[in-house]
């Protein structure tokens, strides 16, 4: 409680003090002669030295310190693009590459596809080839085969038809001594044969 | 409550808040009858001069193509200035970039020159930010005539507005045209002088209360919070009203380029 | 009256135009801060005019503190 109202008396005085210094402050600015900035004995040397050196820095900015900075600007400005630009030039070439590089993919696979077809039809047809040539020279054994086999089978039922004839003419004699003539017996013969 | 007075009036002695912006003349010369005595302001003008100088020269000498900390701060502050000319004032404003960067850079440097203690600020005088001001203020109306001839008269004709309210519109666009040079410099003047003086009076209050002795002395710490938080704001003040400063011409060049009002 | 009474109190009054500077700033940052929350993405873009107005009103009120100033030490 106690520091509290040192405190507050401590602020009371420096208030106190405060407003002492501001009206002594105002009493010696008054002594002086009011505001140093509304001294007008003070305005010609602050104009004379404004001036000169606003001059002098409008010269040295306009002259040399800007050019310059516009300068390496502009360059770095100019660097960019011409990069930018080789970037788009680059990036188009190596487009252009990668389309060719695709056609000649894409030729490649085509031509490979055309080999292998090619390649397939002419083995395709050399089998073919020799297939047939299988085939036929099978089919022609076959057709030697199947005649020879019809030449013994004509050959055996000719043989057959005539040990049938002769048989028959034996048993007919045997049997009836009805000496039936070949023809007679031929004709049986073909009449039954031929409904089988 | 005395003793109080005299601590305060001896204090008020040396750092009255109106002290620091005393001219201080320390070459008395004359030319032509003139008094051009060199001042602690022509000192300060001088310096600002040569550190912008020597600092643009510094920054640009390498010419690097990748910057490095210094050549971009430079380059920075030259596209900061360039793209408010660009959006304010167009392309054609760019004729006159150099000049409203002199006027950014002069002003800020001489500024921030002023927030280092125990210097001048030379920007807190009516008389240097009015001949600025009025330089602005002469030099565009120049180039409003050289461009539009007496149709930049039509700058106080604002359009869609009735006839029978000319006689009122008309008197009060011209003055407020006139008074653009005092608006102009006052703003910049009022703000360096009033941030300077509070700044002091509050180191003037922890003077009083440090002085006091005692536990009390600490009660000194709450104005010198304060006073570090209003140092940081006068720094932000600092550069707006340099920034502000070359808006308002910007703005000023744009009417008399454009007249579109 | 005496004219240095009278003046301490013509100072503070030249102070009340600080009232409108007050008023005007937080106007200008509430109305930033309330369009910032409906749309924060277009805040940053805003933030130097922000500024510019800002110190526009701050200097509108400090000529009334320099009426004061000029009073006191003028």
């Amino acid at each position: 409680m106690r520091a509290v109202t040192a405190l507050g008396k401590a602020y009371w005085r420096a208030a106190l003090a405060g407003t002492a210094m501001l009206a002594a402050g105002t009493s010696t600015a008054l002594a002086e002669g009011g505001l140093p900035q509304l001294k007008t004995e003070d305005f010609s040397p602050q104009l004379f030295w404004l001036v000169v050196t606003f001059l002098l820095l409008f010269w040295v900015m306009s002259k040399i310190a800007l050019p310059r900075i516009g300068e390496v600007i502009e360059e770095r400005k100019d660097r960019i693009q011409r990069d930018l630009a080789a970037a788009e030039r680059l990036k188009g070439e190596t487009e252009k590459a990668l389309s060719a590089y695709e056609k000649a993919l894409s030729d490649a696979r085509g031509n490979a596809s055309s080999i292998a077809r090619q390649t397939r039809d002419t083995l395709n047809a050399e089998v073919d080839k020799e297939r047939k040539a299988v085939e036929d020279q099978l089919a022609k054994k076959l057709a030697d085969a199947e005649a020879s086999i019809g030449a013994t089978k004509d050959k055996a039922l000719a043989s057959v038809k005539d040990i049938a004839g002769d048989t028959v003419t034996a048993i007919v004699g045997a049997l009836s001594n009805v000496s039936a003539t070949k023809d007679e017996i031929d004709r049986a013969l073909a009449a039954s044969g031929g409904n089988k | 409550m005395a003793e109080t007075t005299e601590v305060a009036g001896h204090a008020a002695e040396a750092h009255g808040p109106m002290h620091q912006f005393e001219i201080k003349r320390l070459v008395p010369l004359e030319f032509m009858g003139y008094d051009i005595t060199f001042t602690n302001a022509s000192l300060m003008m001088i310096l600002a001069l040569v550190f912008i100088s020597l600092f643009l020269y510094f920054a640009m000498s390498r010419r690097a193509l990748v910057p490095g900390r210094i050549q971009s701060t430079a380059e920075m502050l030259y596209e900061y200035v360039a793209d408010m000319v660009r959006g304010s004032v167009g392309k054609e404003g760019m004729k006159y970039f150099p000049w409203i960067f002199t006027i950014f850079i002069f002003i800020l440097t001489l500024n921030m020159f002023g927030m280092v203690p125990g210097s001048f600020t030379v920007t807190s005088h009516i008389i240097v930010t009015f001949a600025l001001a009025a330089m602005v203020w002469i030099t565009v109306t120049l180039i409003g005539f050289a461009k539009h001839g007496l149709g930049y008269l039509k700058l106080f004709i604002p359009s869609g507005v009735p006839w029978w309210l000319m006689p009122v519109i008309v008197p009060i666009e011209i003055i407020s045209y006139l008074i653009r040079p005092i608006s102009h410099s006052v703003r910049l003047f009022a703000n360096m002088m009033a941030g300077h003086t509070m700044l002091k009076v509050f180191a003037g209050f922890v003077v009083g209360l440090g002085s006091l002795g005692g536990i009390a002395s600490l009660g000194g710490i709450a104005p010198i919070a304060f006073l570090i938080a209003f140092t940081g704001l006068e720094f932000l003040v600092a550069f707006l009203q340099a920034l502000i400063f070359t808006v308002l011409t910007c703005i000023y060049l744009n009417d008399a380029l454009h007249m579109h009002h | 009256m005496d004219l240095a009474s009278a003046k301490m109190i013509g100072a503070g009054l030249a102070c009340s135009a600080l009232i409108g500077a007050g008023v005007g700033i937080g106007n200008i940052f509430g109305n930033y801060l309330s369009g910032a929350m409906r749309n924060p993405s277009a805040a940053p873009g805003q933030f130097t005019n922000l500024l510019i107005g800002f110190a526009l009103a701050e200097a509108t009120g400090l000529f009334g503190l320099l009426i004061a100033l000029i009073i006191l030490y003028g």
